[in-house]
């Protein structure tokens, strides 16, 4: 059971009947030898940890390595808990789950990197919110995490998830897709608005450049985790509410490789272009490093 | 993607915040630490490139310092490595380097001492996600990722050896993946390095330091 693009793993859950989750679990089966059982287990301390770092950022006070962010998680629970937000509760409590896991991160806590450190706090803030809005089971939330590794995996093959690589469409519009995918398919979309609900994500943020300032995992990469916890959520309704990608997720991630490509060195993630290199940026660098 | 498993893209479960800074650098001075064999009295590391540069906001220091100790790259104790190798009595120092074009961007060169006082000098590169490639040893160019079962083997450089260590790892029933021999100039010492699909047994070990004619040292050490 194996799979190389969208194409693919969809004619697959049509001839066999299964789900993509399934289908991601068998591949797993026969790449490890290990049984299903096993493989759920693995997925579940990810979920565990994922889990475990939204809760941290809203009890502890956590300081960053560099010192750009700390705090965000809990002034958006402040906010939501004082009255009405702009995003509505759903949205913003995936936007401040999402800042609070790159809290965990930036302050060197444990994370799963999904599918990178840099991408962390978006399928956590997204997809964990969404469960417990819908009450999804664990089991349910598990083969979410399936479904979304399977998206990885067709990028991660086809395409980049490196920031260095191909800039932060790369890295937190992969995340997004993955995300989308995971929430489209446990709230019963079909394979296609899976896949859908993924090329949209990784279409909304096509051309976003990876400018960290100071080269480090915290600012402008925290927000852009919130708009990869919105993107993912926005990206999800829309699949489900039946709008079709016009472009197929295959041509949509090979667009995005392309594109990733055609990046300058100076906006993938080598700090000397974009916010990075800002008069602020620049400041902000040398204080860190003097 | 023939290798590739859903757990290299939801995972590693790490400390942060970057895989090639962080989790990358952690597993570098953990096969360091299995190369030093013995209990480490002190370690210098030379950072270049990037590494140099960032660090401190990566808590590069932190995470390499992690790896000596033995942590893994999901262990919460990363954060106080400093204190940790403190009360253990380990000095330390970090020291930016220009190690040259030839290495990637996130290099170390550790220099380690034992107790005991031998000391093993060994490079390695984080190469991106937290894969590693270990690129030199006591001055030797070698490579291997840590990923596989590892033995590396140190041997005088005199017909025989290749054999000798082939037969103890096949009468074992362990299967090669790969096995390179790097040596600088002939008739002097030679490294083998030997990546296997199974684990390497201690016995395995036993049996090719049991020739010490032709064998120097042999060590185990995989990341696995």
């Amino acid at each position: 059971m194996n799979f190389k693009n969208g194409q693919e793993l969809e004619a697959c859950c049509v001839e066999t009947g299964k789900s993509i989750a399934q289908i991601c679990i068998e591949r797993e089966m026969d790449l490890t030898g290990w049984s299903e059982d096993t493989i759920r287990a693995e997925m579940r301390k990810d979920y565990d940890v994922m889990r475990q770092a939204v809760d941290r950022a809203l009890k502890e006070e956590l300081h960053s390595m560099g010192g750009l962010l700390g705090g965000e998680a809990r002034k958006l629970k402040a906010r939501l808990d004082a009255g009405p937000t702009v995003c509505g509760s759903l949205m913003s409590k995936a936007i401040g789950a999402a800042m609070g896991v790159m809290e965990v991160n930036a302050s060197m806590g444990l994370i799963v990197a999904a599918p990178t450190a840099g991408s962390c706090g978006i399928l956590p803030g997204s997809l964990l919110t969404t469960a417990e809005q819908f009450g999804w089971s664990d089991d349910q939330i598990i083969d979410a995490l399936f479904v979304a590794g399977a998206i990885g995996l067709i990028i991660t093959r086809n395409a980049t998830v490196s920031g260095a690589e191909g800039g932060c469409q790369a890295e937190t519009g992969s995340a997004a897709a993955m995300a989308a995918a995971g929430i489209v398919s446990a709230l019963g979309g079909t394979p296609r608005q899976t896949l859908d609900a993924a090329a949209t994500a990784l279409k909304n943020v096509m051309g976003l450049v990876c400018d960290p300032i100071a080269g480090l995992v915290e600012s402008p990469c925290q927000k852009r985790n919130a708009l990869g916890a919105a993107n993912a959520l926005i990206s999800a309704e829309m699949a489900l509410a039946g709008i079709p990608s016009i472009i197929p997720f295959d041509e949509v991630v090979d667009a995005m490789y392309k594109v990733g490509k055609r990046m300058p060195m100076e906006l993938r993630e080598t700090a000397l272009g974009g916010l990075a290199h800002t008069p602020t940026g620049c400041a902000i660098c040398s204080r860190i490093y003097q | 993607m023939k290798n590739l498993s859903v757990f290299d893209v939801i995972g590693p479960r790490m400390i942060g915040p970057s895989s090639s800074h962080t989790a990358g650098a952690v597993r570098i001075a953990l096969v360091g630490r299995k190369i030093a064999h013995g209990r480490i009295s002190s370690v210098q590391f030379f950072l270049h490139g990037s590494f140099a540069k960032t660090y401190r906001g990566h808590g590069t220091d932190r995470a390499l310092l992690g790896g000596i100790l033995g942590y893994s790259t999901e262990d919460p104790r990363i954060v106080d490595a400093f204190k940790k190798a403190d009360e253990k009595g380990i000095t330390y120092s970090f020291s930016p380097t220009d190690l040259g074009e030839d290495f990637h961007p996130n290099t170390v060169r550790m220099l380690i001492t034992t107790e005991d006082g031998e000391q093993s000098e060994v490079i390695g590169e984080s190469v991106g996600g937290g894969s590693i490639k270990i690129v030199q040893l006591n001055g030797q160019r070698v490579e291997f990722t840590g990923e596989f079962y590892t033995l590396i083997v140190k041997q005088r450089d005199v017909p025989g050896v290749a054999a000798h260590i082939t037969q103890c790892i096949a009468s074992e029933g362990i299967n090669v993946a790969f096995m390179r021999i790097y040596r600088e100039e002939k008739g002097d010492f030679a490294y083998t390095i030997i990546e296997a699909d199974e684990e390497i047994s201690e016995s395995a070990v036993d049996k090719i330091k049991a020739k010490p004619e032709l064998i120097q040292t042999a060590l185990v050490v995989s990341l696995r």
